[in-house]
């Protein structure tokens, strides 16, 4: 809809032109034919169109350093360009670099501390001024300077001395060698040093509502609660842009999100996306494409490994045979979600295909519990050593489908003589100490393991990472084994990446076998888009669909 | 006149104090905050979000925290939006246009049809006209907006296409015309409420001073039906109305929260719950603050109007 409409000021002038320098040929052949033909071949790069994208959260916030949410990164993306990027496959990319810094091609030394980046040197700002080295020493310095307000600090804060050795070349030393730091640096945007060092406050600038980056799309204007438009950035050192407009459209409620959507008034529905509920529907519409992609969070059920019951792996074993996964996903959630085994993300590079799949099996889970000697009392609840086999499930109240999956769960575990009650919680005390110092037994959540799509899940697993234990960090499940905790040590400062794959498939197989947390199935979701749109290309790596805008072109 | 305002503008700052500290603790004791938003981003640690809390000030005293924001208050700094850092006054001012522009044309809409019908039903009390009108503002009444809405884009957006399915404008076009078309069906959902309650107000009103002993001389007096219900009903039922418009004015500016959802309008009802949902508290305690005021002025309003319009009542 919107395609056809701006179609008209997008050709008329230039082409025009080239008509009347075709002499008189053109004035027989019907103009639009000629024109396109002309336009295709004259000017590859020329802009035309524009495409609407559909979020149901608001984007705020445009300095890309400071602390934002997924909604954010998809103007984000557009606009700044990061020293390397992460593709749809997992492999990083160069962006603003030349090379992505390895320590095969010298960018990172054997001992993994010195950290050396070659730049472009064809790179303008916005508004016209080149970027250099320092804009990326500017950027880093930032990040860790105490007065401003950053998004996150760590691997950041291991930085040392750097040094702009010529405008596209930069060096740094970090304090100990920590291989997500790339990872990191493909979601580190670099800021034009130039405007933000006139600042007082880098926190409150002028350029955090008008930013100026050097991406494929250039600010055009936001109208608050509504939308935000940028426009195509015709002198972009890469690839694209083919659209000349691109404009994020604010529609708060997701049915009314799905609703424009069928209307033509949305061309891609962005995060939160299309709801399970309307996909079987939104498969039909025609002129549109509607795909299921597989995303980087994963729906599990957490054990509070400290209480009792759940010391004992047979009882995670039990109750992990005795969920149907295949009728969760099938009868409450629509049929979209992937089973999976592990936290890794299906399309991470680092997933292990190979880790034993649990079938649904009550008898072989009735088994497990009689081996180990959790004997069925009066009332048909399993006890062993005094302990009852009875706990509690936690999750946000008020989420349809959760405590759906939470009364089968109740049904099922009562048939092999678990006992489970629901205790929900509002969502700001369900995530708050209740989650985080693991107040609960178990709970159900969406996590996404993984930080920037880097491997490195100490932040989750390791034993120094339980906040009830004292540590830092998010493993809730108050997860420690030594082996593993090594495993991660070893991974975070091994650079090669097929050395990292086995050391993580080590990690995930023994995080099947010990279970600390029960795999419900991989998120899913479903991304809707007009047919007619092409270029498109959904990566699992980062948190927005509109990652390469600058690929995206109108077909026809 | 000059005691009743002095003592108004008084009794005014002491309910603004309350509201303000009533509306701080609230907003403060409920659990969350902030940054309970990135709690779950795994690519925030405890650090980062101690860090976070000292930058914003949300680790002093809570009474600390209220004093700073009274004190700037005063001196006329609104404070800034934790979610786009943008001034609060102009956060608010962003929104105002679009707010203004709904509320005030469904009110437009609401109280000329709501007054015809009340008018109406009460001249012809126990027709045909006046049980369709009751049964009407009924089922207008109790059935939710939101339903209303969803149903109204399916009918006249994906099945008949003549309407827009929500927003402003079209991006791109922003023509005056583009405007109305798409300000109908909002409006109309939105006016379809307040035209089942300025009825039901008119039509009791009218019933009040339709009996009354001027009108019975009116009529008396040989006037015509229709010169004894312009001249002495309508301007007398209308009077109370004035009081009822004072007290609605406050919500045609703090918006309409469900209408704006549904067809995605970028007013002031929805900055109120994106920044309640993101608990961005200087724009919340603005948009209180801004919202007291408004009541305040508007019953002061709708006093000195009735005052002057009606001789009988004198201010003091």
């Amino acid at each position: 809809m919107t395609d056809t409409i701006n179609a008209r000021p997008g050709y008329s002038r230039r082409d025009a032109l080239r008509l009347t320098g075709a002499g008189g040929l053109a004035t027989f052949v019907a103009p639009h034919v000629l024109g396109g033909a002309a336009f295709a071949q004259g000017n590859a790069k020329a802009p035309k169109g524009r495409v609407v994208v559909g979020v149901s959260q608001e984007p705020t916030t445009f300095n890309p350093l400071m602390v934002h949410g997924e909604t954010d990164d998809a103007v984000i993306f557009s606009v700044f360009d990061a020293l390397i990027r992460i593709d749809a496959q997992g492999v990083m990319q160069p962006n603003l670099a030349v090379e992505v810094p390895s320590q095969a091609n010298g960018g990172i030394s054997k001992d993994g501390l010195v950290w050396r980046v070659r730049l472009r040197d064809d790179v303008k700002w916005h508004d016209g001024t080149p970027f250099t080295a320092e804009d990326v020493k500017y950027t880093l310095e930032l990040i860790v300077s105490p007065k401003f307000r950053a998004w996150r600090t760590g691997g950041h804060s291991l930085v040392r001395d750097l040094k702009v050795v010529s405008p596209t070349e930069i060096t740094w030393r970090m304090e100990s060698a920590f291989a997500p730091y790339l990872a990191f640096l493909a979601e580190t945007f670099i800021v034009p040093r130039h405007i933000l060092e006139k600042e007082a406050d880098p926190n409150i600038t002028a350029f955090g509502q008008a930013p100026i980056g050097t991406g494929a799309f250039k600010w055009g204007q936001r109208v608050p609660g509504d939308r935000i438009e940028l426009v195509a950035n015709p002198n972009y050192f890469g690839q694209g842009p083919f659209i000349s407009q691109l404009v994020f459209k604010y529609v708060p409620d997701m049915t009314v999100l799905y609703t424009q959507f069928q209307s033509g008034d949305v061309d891609l529905v962005d995060q939160a996306y299309i709801t399970a509920d309307h996909y079987e529907e939104a498969k039909k519409l025609p002129g549109r494409t509607v795909d299921l992609e597989a995303a980087s969070g994963i729906e599990g059920i957490f054990f509070n490994l400290e209480r009792p019951q759940f010391k004992e792996l047979a009882v995670r074993k039990a109750l992990y045979a005795a969920l149907d996964r295949k009728s969760i996903i099938d009868s409450i959630y629509y049929g979209v979600g992937t089973v999976t085994e592990t936290f890794m993300p299906p399309q991470s590079y680092y997933h292990d295909r190979t880790l034993p799949v649990q079938d649904f099996n009550l008898n072989a889970a009735r088994k497990i519990l009689d081996d180990a000697g959790w004997v069925p009392g009066a009332d048909g609840i399993r006890a062993k050593g005094g302990v009852r086999l009875s706990f509690a499930n936690s999750t946000t109240s008020g989420n349809h489908l959760r405590e759906q999956m939470q009364q089968y769960m109740q049904q099922i575990f009562r048939e092999i003589g678990v006992e489970m009650t629901i205790s929900n919680l509002p969502p700001a005390v369900m995530w708050g100490d209740f989650w985080q110092k693991s107040q609960f037994d178990s709970g159900l959540s969406g996590v996404t393991f993984l930080i920037a799509s880097d491997p490195d899940v100490t932040n989750r697993f390791a034993s120094t990472s339980s906040l009830a234990k004292g540590g830092q960090g998010s493993n809730v499940m108050q997860y420690s084994n030594p082996k593993v905790d090594e495993l991660l040590k070893q991974g975070r400062s091994t650079f090669d990446q097929e050395e990292r794959r086995k050391i993580y498939a080590q990690v995930q197989r023994i995080i099947r076998e010990e279970l600390p947390f029960l795999p419900v199935f991989a998120y899913t979701v479903i991304l809707g888009r007009k047919s007619k749109l092409d270029g498109f290309k959904f990566n699992p790596n980062v948190r927005t669909a509109s990652w390469n805008a600058a690929a995206w072109s109108w077909k026809g | 006149m000059r005691g009743f305002l002095v003592k108004r503008l008084l009794q005014s700052l002491i309910l603004l104090l309350i509201v303000s500290v009533i509306g701080f603790a609230v907003l403060n004791l409920f659990p969350g905050g902030p940054l309970a938003q990135y709690a779950l981003d795994s690519s925030m640690t405890q650090d980062d979000l101690m860090r976070l809390k000292e930058q914003l000030g949300l680790n002093r005293p809570l009474y600390v925290q209220y004093l700073d924001w009274a004190f700037r208050l005063v001196q006329g700094d609104w404070g800034h939006s934790f979610r786009d850092r943008a001034p609060v006054l102009s956060v608010i001012g962003r929104h105002l246009w679009a707010t203004f522009l709904l509320m005030g044309s469904s009110t437009i809409l609401a109280v000329g049809v709501g007054a015809w019908i009340g008018i109406r039903s009460a001249t012809h009390r126990g027709s045909l006209f006046d049980h369709a009108a009751t049964i009407g503002a009924m089922v207008a009444l109790s059935i939710p907006t939101f339903w209303f809405g969803l149903v109204g884009i399916y009918v006249f957006t994906l099945r008949l296409g003549w309407l827009p399915a929500g927003n402003m404008y079209t991006v791109g076009d922003e023509s005056i015309l583009d405007y109305l078309h798409h300000l109908i069906m909002p409006s109309a959902v939105l006016a379809l409420v307040h035209v089942a309650i300025w009825s039901r107000y008119m039509r009791s009103a009218t019933l009040d001073v339709i009996h009354q002993d001027f009108v019975n001389t009116a009529r008396a007096k040989g006037l015509s039906e229709r010169r004894i219900l312009m001249k002495h009903v309508v301007g007398n039922a209308l009077l109370p109305m004035i009081t009822l418009a004072g007290i609605q004015l406050p919500s045609v500016l703090t918006g309409a929260l469900v209408t704006e959802t549904v067809f995605t309008w970028p007013g002031m009802g929805r900055l109120f719950l994106d920044s309640l949902g993101y608990s961005d508290y200087p724009v919340v305690m603005g948009l209180l603050m801004f919202s007291a005021v408004l009541v305040i002025v508007s019953n002061l309003l709708a006093d000195i109007t009735v005052a002057l319009v009606d001789p009988r009542i004198r201010l003091a």
